[in-house]
């Protein structure tokens, strides 16, 4: 297959997944708007202003980064979980198996469709913030390149769910029993430093506490983490997935009998 | 002439211990319209499966216009289009983007891949549904969408596994005339079907599959030479009163009702000379018919061959 009918395979997945996502947006934009703006409203705007400042900031401040980031890993990871699934247990997926169409670019594109989805709430978050708090981007290469390679790294972990769920059951039980939790523990709503020396260790072995902070020295300049050290950890985490996901694909599990 | 797809020992055992494939072994030529039959489970739909790399054989070689699908996936891929037995295109999905998506697939560009959709959605009576969410659709619609999504990429070969499952009988006779055209036109056709009817007014070659094994693989016109007898119904305008009686000893006679009998004549005997000894007995005929398909006939004595062994 030339490398141009390559790139419109490619660009059709894309095209096929945005249509997708773009066709429920009642389902995929809106519900982690309203639920983000309600962040922002309760604990930002009404219980933020009594609890002052955090790690040098407005609270309001302080979670605006963690809540963004918190909507792209979320919703980065449900839209590949959920469509690929769904292809798999409507066998749609067919369609592009008996294409010539080669593993990384299936691959590539179904990711690449998460991020938009990913990338497209957390815009809509970020204009919400708007109406909260001033907006200052104090690294705006961190800032894009840190989104980015969260997004890619929660749609492929969203991925490897796909391929490996039986039932729709299977598609809720990471996100509701690690991902949830890995988030709220991961500093999107507090410094690190408010917490004994035990549960700072602690918090260093979950991975979305660097992407949050990273993305938040971007956007405020401030950090709890090392932010080199992050986007080590960043590498680590698309590598590993990527190289996974496309072993999983060539062994045609769950999609080749 | 050029093969279109050549299997060989072709094996497939399923995680859970079944073996779907013993061994089989299969040429199509190229521009041939080649009926595979079977009965259910008789391991037609796992050989389509293992051609279009959707089933992982356990061994043995496939290979598409003299390629292995293993070493030119790429290219063997370009060359086949399948049309699956199950719909299995995204039912929120329009029509045209169906299409259209799988001829990107294909690297189709955007503007051809517009062009070939609008070709065969005409073709197969169904652009006026063209920006119809494909889940409204009748299911002979959805089947004739499946046929169209499958010649997009304008393959050199094509699978049909089933096309007619579930289509009244109008539908699939505009179908095998659309299927007749495209096989006219050069493209090679695989076709499995349980309208016996269908495969031996379309194909000319045929294999018989049955618990795996390639059990008939000959040309239809052979197969239907080896028929060692057929039976007729026979039609009369004004009752029959005695049941007639033959000077042949290989033309048998019972009688259906008042104006109808049952005709069965062995091979070699000429219709003509039961039709004159018909006309010499005073009985007039007004229409005739098979009593079963010939190829039906056929297939279940090769079945039941198969299962005495």
């Amino acid at each position: 297959m030339f490398t141009n009918h390559k790139y419109i395979a490619f660009e059709t997945i894309v095209i096929k997944e945005i249509r997708r996502f773009s066709r429920i947006w009642l389902q995929t934009l809106v519900p982690p708007a309203i639920t983000i703006a309600l962040y922002f409203v309760i604990f930002g705007n009404l219980v933020g202003r009594r609890i002052g400042e955090m790690g040098g900031f407005q609270y309001m401040e302080f979670i605006m980064p963690g809540l963004i980031m918190m909507s792209v890993i979320q919703n980065s990871y449900s839209n590949v979980v959920s469509s690929f699934f769904s292809q798999k247990f409507q066998k749609t997926i067919e369609e592009v198996l008996v294409a010539p169409v080669p593993n990384y670019v299936i691959l590539s594109g179904v990711i690449v469709g998460g991020m938009a989805r990913g990338l497209a709430v957390g815009a809509i978050v970020t204009m919400m913030a708007l109406f909260f708090s001033d907006l200052r981007i104090e690294h705006p290469l961190i800032t894009i390149t840190v989104i980015l390679l969260t997004s890619a790294v929660f749609s492929l972990a969203g991925f490897i769910n796909a391929v490996f769920a039986n039932s729709f059951d299977d598609i809720s039980i990471i996100p509701t029993f690690v991902l949830t939790p890995l988030i709220y523990l991961g500093g999107v709503f507090y410094s690190v430093q408010l917490l004994p020396t035990f549960w700072q260790v602690v918090s260093g072995l979950n991975p979305i506490f660097y992407m949050v902070n990273t993305f938040r020295y971007g956007i405020l300049g401030s950090s709890d983490v090392d932010v080199y050290w992050a986007f080590l950890i960043l590498g680590v985490f698309v590598v590993g997935l990527y190289s996974s996901c496309i072993w999983l694909l060539r062994n045609g599990k769950g999609i080749r009998t | 002439m050029t093969t279109a797809i050549s299997i060989t020992d072709l094996k497939k055992t399923y995680a859970n211990g079944f073996e779907a494939l013993k061994g089989i072994s299969l040429e199509v030529q190229q521009g041939d319209f080649f009926a595979l039959l079977g009965p259910n489970g008789a391991g037609k739909s796992t050989t389509i499966g293992v051609i279009s790399t959707l089933v992982k054989r356990s061994s043995g070689s496939v290979k598409v216009f003299g390629k292995n699908v293993d070493t030119h996936i790429y290219d063997t891929k370009l060359d086949l289009g399948v049309v699956p037995q199950e719909i299995n295109f995204n039912q929120f999905e329009r029509v045209q983007d169906i299409v259209i998506t799988q001829a990107g697939y294909y690297g189709l560009p955007r503007k051809l891949a517009r062009e070939r959709a609008e070709k065969y959605l005409r073709k197969l009576g169904l652009w006026e549904k063209r920006n119809d969410r494909s889940r409204l659709l009748s299911g002979g619609m959805k089947r004739r969408l499946m046929i169209a999504r499958a010649l997009a990429h304008e393959p050199r070969l094509l699978i049909l596994d089933e096309p007619t499952a579930g289509v009244d009988i109008e539908l699939r006779r505009s179908m095998w005339e659309f299927l007749t055209e495209i096989n006219e036109g050069g493209t090679t056709i695989i076709l499995t079907t349980h309208y016996l009817e269908e495969a031996e007014q379309l194909c000319r070659n045929i294999a018989i599959i049955d618990e795996g094994l390639i059990i008939e693989n000959t040309s239809m016109r052979n197969l239907l030479e080896e028929l060692d007898s057929q039976t007729f119904i026979l039609d009369s305008p004004v009752e029959i009163s005695a049941i007639p009686i033959f000077n042949f000893e290989d033309v048998s006679v019972c009688k259906v009702d008042s104006k109808c009998i049952e005709v069965t004549i062995a091979a070699g005997r000429n219709v003509n000379e039961v039709f004159s000894e018909l006309d010499r007995l005073g009985i007039e005929i007004s229409s005739m018919r098979n009593k079963t398909n010939r190829l039906e006939q056929l297939f279940m004595s090769r079945l039941n061959e198969n299962g005495l062994k």
